[in-house]
């Protein structure tokens, strides 16, 4: 007896008892779809995080100090110096100075809106670029001007596109738009697009300590992204004399760590999930013993017509890896399902567009994993009927 | 020449507990040469069902030797006896067992894919057994939809679609009425005429005349081998009962 026809025999024999097949193949279908489709919440995650991070740049260091309470502070000089003196590792280096309040735009207030200090270079670290007039320049810097450059999310909403001129006001004091920047993600709310850049000397001004705190270096080369790490790490360790005053990051290490914590995420939650196919797995065999047990009478006949043990045992353990095969097709199915709904709910709640995409390698894993438990779970209760005697099998009623 | 089927002071005893023992073959020795056609007879619990089954080699003595073709069957393993199950036995049973599931078609085509027969030949000697019974026109009904004689009938095709080197029929007519029966054994009768071995069990001595040779049973032991004859055979039979009881 080969193999196609202990297929056709399990196929019969599934169709004959559908409502019970598909029982049996319930905790299949729902352990193989949860892991589709949390692998394909994985995978929507990190495409979203690439792709802005790729928009930033990956070759960006961000650098933030927390050194309160020291008596030396480095300053904005010092890190253009660390420029200048690594020229083959950093290219430039920009203050971010976040300010915290309001902008007033006529007579509107505005909340939403993210406020930063940075210098003439800004632009060319983030590589942004300009639909409209030009960005904050060194004398801007340098004389403290009251000029702004903003995304292009304020410039459509609140001047209708012609922002260059205008003036508005934040935390009271008037600034006026000398430049608006390209557009970068949909000019949404809340999004890249819903900035203002002010010179970091006005920044520092309208904050409570005087000082700036965060620094945004650009590298030269992706491959000497670490090594610029460490020489500005070393840099500030001279002058805090301890590394828990700053941190040193940059974009591709945050990446690889919010690639890491996203894997992580998606091997515990998987392998919750994967408690479900084992769950199936035994009610697999639990069904599949109470087969044989119904069909004592017939594996006496097949065996009485020189069914050979390892015929009796395929035909079994093929009937349950076809039940499990079946099942995981179907989980498939719904997986696939559950992804386009998520892919609906959470884009609607980020306000983003993360589409919940199962990987192909994901899908088969799942399927073959599905056919080896109905092999596994299925052995136990085939060996038992191959094992029948002829006689008692035949008696049996 | 060997005999087909030689019992050599075969028995099988099953232990009932510890004082209870049932001696179901107490002792048989017997010869069947190929191409015969014998009657097991015997009342009700006399050992018949039992021999058959070792013949049939669905069981195994627990004492003495059962050479099938010359072969010791007791030398086996599972396999073997499988082998020779599928292409040296043809089954009837009283209760058809037919796999309902099935097809008429394919049920006797059962026998033929353990064996490995290819599908097309398979299905040609598949559909001759059928209408060498008579059932050319049901090959795609299943059992459920046939008469217990239609039934009967499937069954010995299947076993004669395999050509084994013998028949085994265990009581095949005693689920079916006597007209039917009569059909049956008739049949038998002509496979008989063909060349075929048939070992037929029955409790009905009127059966067991349909065979030209006859072994009587009793309480396990064999009380009468010889033709079955007319009178002869049953006084004769009588008294062995009688002289058993
Ligand atoms: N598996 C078994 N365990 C114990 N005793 C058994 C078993 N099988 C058969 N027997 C006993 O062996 C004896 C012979 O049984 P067997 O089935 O061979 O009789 P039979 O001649 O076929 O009877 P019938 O005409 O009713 O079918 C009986 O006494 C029966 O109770
Ligand atoms: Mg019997």
């Amino acid at each position: 007896m080969n193999f196609y026809q202990s297929f056709k025999l399990a196929i019969q024999s599934i169709m004959k008892s559908k409502v019970r097949a598909f029982l049996t193949m319930l905790g299949i279908i729902i352990g193989v779809g949860a892991v589709t489709v949390i692998v394909g919440l994985g995978n929507g995650m990190k495409n979203y995080i690439t792709k802005s991070f790729e928009s930033m740049g990956t070759n960006l260091i961000t650098v933030d100090i927390q050194g309160r309470g020291t008596s030396r502070t480095i300053s904005v000089d010092d890190m253009y110096a660390l420029v200048e003196q690594n020229p083959d590792l950093l290219s430039y280096v920009s203050p971010t100075a976040g300010v915290s309040g309001t902008v007033k735009i006529g007579n509107k207030n505005i909340k939403t809106t993210r406020v930063s200090g940075v210098s003439e270079d800004y632009m060319k670290i983030s590589s942004s670029e300009l639909t409209d007039g030009r960005f904050i320049q060194y004398v801007d810097v340098l004389r403290r001007q009251q000029v702004c450059v903003v995304g292009s999310y304020i410039a459509k909403t609140y001047y209708s596109g012609n922002a260059v001129g205008k003036t508005l006001k934040i935390n009271g004091t008037a600034f006026t738009v000398v430049g608006v920047l390209k557009e970068e993600a949909k000019s949404e709310k809340l999004s890249s697009d819903d900035v203002i850049f002010i010179p970091y000397t006005n920044a520092s001004k309208m904050s409570w300590t005087g000082t700036i705190s965060s620094f945004v270096f650009s590298g030269a080369s992706p491959e000497n992204i670490n090594k610029a790490v460490i020489t500005i790490k070393e840099a500030l360790y001279k002058v805090y004399g301890s590394y828990d005053y700053f941190s040193v990051v940059s974009m591709s290490e945050m990446l690889d760590s919010f690639m890491t914590e996203i894997n992580v995420m998606v091997i515990v939650l998987g392998a919750i999930a994967a408690i479900s196919l084992l769950v199936g797995g035994i009610g697999i065999m639990n069904i599949m013993l109470v087969s044989v047990t119904e069909r004592t009478r017939e594996i006496g006949i097949r065996k009485s017509l020189g069914a050979k043990q390892k015929d009796i045992l395929g035909q079994f353990v093929i009937e349950a890896a076809t039940t499990s095969a079946l099942g995981g097709i179907m989980g498939i199915l719904f997986g696939f399902l559950l992804c386009s709904i998520g892919t609906n709910i959470i884009s609607s709640l980020a306000q983003e567009t993360i589409t919940v995409v199962p990987s192909f390698g994901a899908v088969l894993g799942a399927f073959s994993v599905s056919v080896g438990i109905g092999i596994i779970f299925g052995f136990l209760p085939a060996k038992k009927a191959a094992k029948l005697n002829p006689i008692d099998a035949l008696r049996y009623d | 020449m060997t005999p087909l089927i030689e019992f050599k002071d075969v028995y099988k005893i099953y232990k009932m507990g510890d004082s209870n023992i049932v001696r179901a073959v107490d002792g048989i020795s017997m010869q069947i040469e190929q191409g015969e056609f014998v009657a097991i007879v015997g009342q009700s619990g006399s050992g018949k069902s039992t021999c058959m089954n070792i013949i049939g080699c669905l069981d195994v003595p627990t004492q003495g030797q059962y050479l099938l073709a010359g072969k010791d069957v007791g030398m086996l393993n599972d396999n073997q006896l499988a082998d020779i199950r599928n292409k040296m036995l043809g089954f009837i049973f009283q209760q058809y067992n037919l796999l309902p599931k099935l097809t008429v078609l394919e049920n006797v085509e059962v026998p033929m894919l353990y064996r490995g027969v290819p599908k097309d030949e398979r299905f040609e000697r598949a559909k001759k057994a059928l209408e060498r019974v008579g059932l050319s026109d049901k090959l795609n009904h299943t059992p459920s939809q046939l008469s217990g004689g239609q039934q009967q009938r499937v069954s010995i095709a299947r076993a004669l679609a395999g050509s084994p080197s013998v028949i085994l029929a265990d009581e095949p007519t005693g689920a079916l009425d006597s007209r039917t029966g009569r059909d049956v054994l008739h049949l038998l009768q002509e496979l008989h005429g063909e060349g075929n071995t048939i070992i037929l069990i029955t409790h009905d001595n009127s059966i067991a005349n349909t065979a030209p040779r006859i072994i009587r049973l009793a309480d396990g032991k064999v009380v009468y081998d010889g033709p079955s004859g007319g009178k002869g055979a049953v006084v004769q039979a009588e008294e062995g009962e009688a002289a058993v009881l």
